[in-house]
């Protein structure tokens, strides 16, 4: 779509994509959380892109230890300044660890996103699935699609 | 709305500074440059500057002028002394904001208003029906396109402002305007801003917004953070400022937004009657603050319940100066009262509330 552009400005071309980092070592969902496995259990937070999208993250509504989630199914809540939105699980499994730090600085998720900004741990019932999920190259090019339109 | 949306004169600078851009009443403007609650703090302790070119001026200028402004403006206009600034609003018969705006008072034949940038088109549509329907002599002149708003706002603003003016720069009082320069470039400094802070709103003409924008930026340094809609909105929030198309409406009217102070009955404005007897009455809805428990934000849509849902909330965010959930919402006037504890219907939950005194932040000086 063409801008309504005002006479001064001719450069279309000002629209430039923001550069997001997209972890190498994980997986990632089309709601846009990564996975990370280590050992057994497989870390879970939300991507760059995602937190950068939110922005100013002020709560983080986080599930009990002991859940059952189910792969695509909602597990949490991310509340920012501007909007709010659901965690969704990148696969089916037990939820065997929350980050309960994040009670207390929820804008870890912003600042730290891949690190100290992670929500939570699953243990998955299939390993396997992780596999499924985008590679940091699809994820890559998938941003970069959404980004477009 | 199929067109693509506008952009102010601002918007290069604005990409540049890696603003995450977002449309806004037709316009593709700086939602936040890097952090919404650091923006919103820096213009609480230092200084913000905002681009708000996409607000409307609209200018009335001849014999009649004032007259035509004080039938459309709730507050007085006659008392508005030449140089001075209003808040008010425009009403239809029935009591309905079409828009809530401030008058500057230019002369003794020229006002102009500052509108909001998504009613400019209706506000220039009724303000002509009414010339129409009154015969009342003046121009209606638009002149948002050729004008830029910057707002320099925070503790530091003035200093700011001064440090651009060289040294012979009038400095209006509160609520006061006056033309003056900055950075050698013509401007209309307005001592008013939608911030709870002091400081700064600069008319300029839009070819100047960008050599006025960097030399701001420049005597700024570190110490002015640009800022976007987001802050704004969170300080006007804090402050129980209204905003068009959520705290106001058509369907809304000033009595029940708590708004009588800017209803200057016996001016013979459009929907004084209306109003007047809303006021005598007493509202059947009125707008109130909320201060929901936790940390979930309640927003806007959500309802306010009681046993039964007794109104909803039309603004709602994390404050960040008062580092906790707020919102505004109309509800039943008979739960209005401040002190009152209600539930907010969060995402299916219940999450409680109670009525609270605005603005919900003061500054503690």
């Amino acid at each position: 779509m063409r801008s309504h552009a005002n006479p001064i400005f001719q450069q279309e071309e000002l629209m430039t994509a923001k550069t997001y980092h997209i972890s190498d070592d994980c997986r990632y969902g089309r709601t846009d959380e990564w996975i990370r496995l280590d050992g057994t259990v497989a870390r879970v937070g939300l991507s760059d892109y995602a937190q950068s999208e939110l922005s100013d993250i002020v709560f983080v509504e986080l599930p009990s230890v002991g859940t059952q989630v189910e792969a695509g199914e909602p597990f949490g809540v991310v509340e920012s300044v501007k909007a709010v939105s659901d965690l969704f699980a990148p696969v089916s499994g037990e939820i065997v660890e929350v980050h309960e730090n994040l009670e207390e600085h929820p804008e870890w998720v912003n600042e730290d996103p891949y690190g100290r900004g992670w929500i939570i741990g699953i243990a998955p019932e299939d390993l396997d699935a992780i596999d499924g999920l985008l590679t940091p190259e699809d994820y890559r090019a998938y941003i970069k699609e959404r980004s477009e339109k | 709305m199929t067109d693509a949306p506008r952009r102010t004169p601002l918007y290069a600078r604005h990409i540049d500074a890696g603003a995450r851009m977002a449309e806004f009443a037709g316009y593709d403007m700086p939602l936040v440059y890097s952090s919404i609650i650091a923006e919103h703090r820096a213009v609480r302790s230092s200084a913000g500057l905002f681009d708000v070119s996409h607000m409307g001026e609209v200018r009335l200028r001849g014999p009649q002028a004032l007259e035509l402004a004080q039938r459309l403006f709730t507050n007085d206009v006659a008392a508005t002394p030449i140089g001075g600034v209003r808040y008010g609003l425009l009403c239809l018969e029935d009591g309905g904001v079409v828009d809530d705006v401030t008058l500057y008072r230019c002369g003794d034949e020229e006002v102009f208003f500052c509108v909001n940038a998504a009613n400019i088109e209706t506000d220039l549509a009724w303000m002509r029906e009414v010339q129409q329907k009154t015969g009342l002599r003046c121009d209606i002149i638009d002149e948002s396109e050729q004008t830029a708003l910057l707002a320099l706002q925070g503790p530091t603003a003035l200093k700011l402002a001064e440090a651009l003016g060289r040294g012979h720069m009038p400095v209006p009082r509160r609520w006061r305007f006056a033309e003056s320069e900055l950075a050698g470039l013509p401007v209309l400094l307005s001592r008013t801003g939608y911030t709870g802070e002091d400081g700064y709103e600069i008319y300029a003409r839009a070819e100047h917004a960008l050599r006025l924008w960097d030399a701001l930026r420049e005597v700024g340094g570190d110490a002015l953070q640009p800022a976007g809609l987001g802050a704004r909105d969170t300080l006007r929030t804090e402050m129980a400022y209204p905003l068009y198309g959520h705290e106001l409406e058509r369907g809304l009217n000033p009595v029940e937004a708590g708004l009588e102070r800017f209803l200057a009955f016996g001016r013979g404005f459009i929907g004084e009657d209306a109003l007047q007897r809303a006021h005598a009455s007493g509202p059947a809805q009125r707008l109130v603050g909320l201060l929901p428990e936790g940390r979930q934000v309640a927003r806007s849509g959500y309802p306010i319940l009681a046993e039964d849902r007794i109104g909803t909330i039309t603004s709602g965010t994390y404050g960040p100066s008062v580092e906790r959930p707020i919102a505004l919402g109309y509800l039943a006037a008979r739960y209005a009262a401040v002190g009152t504890r209600l539930e907010v219907g969060v995402r299916g939950r219940k999450v409680p509330c109670e009525v609270t005194q605005t603005p919900f932040f003061s500054r503690k000086s």
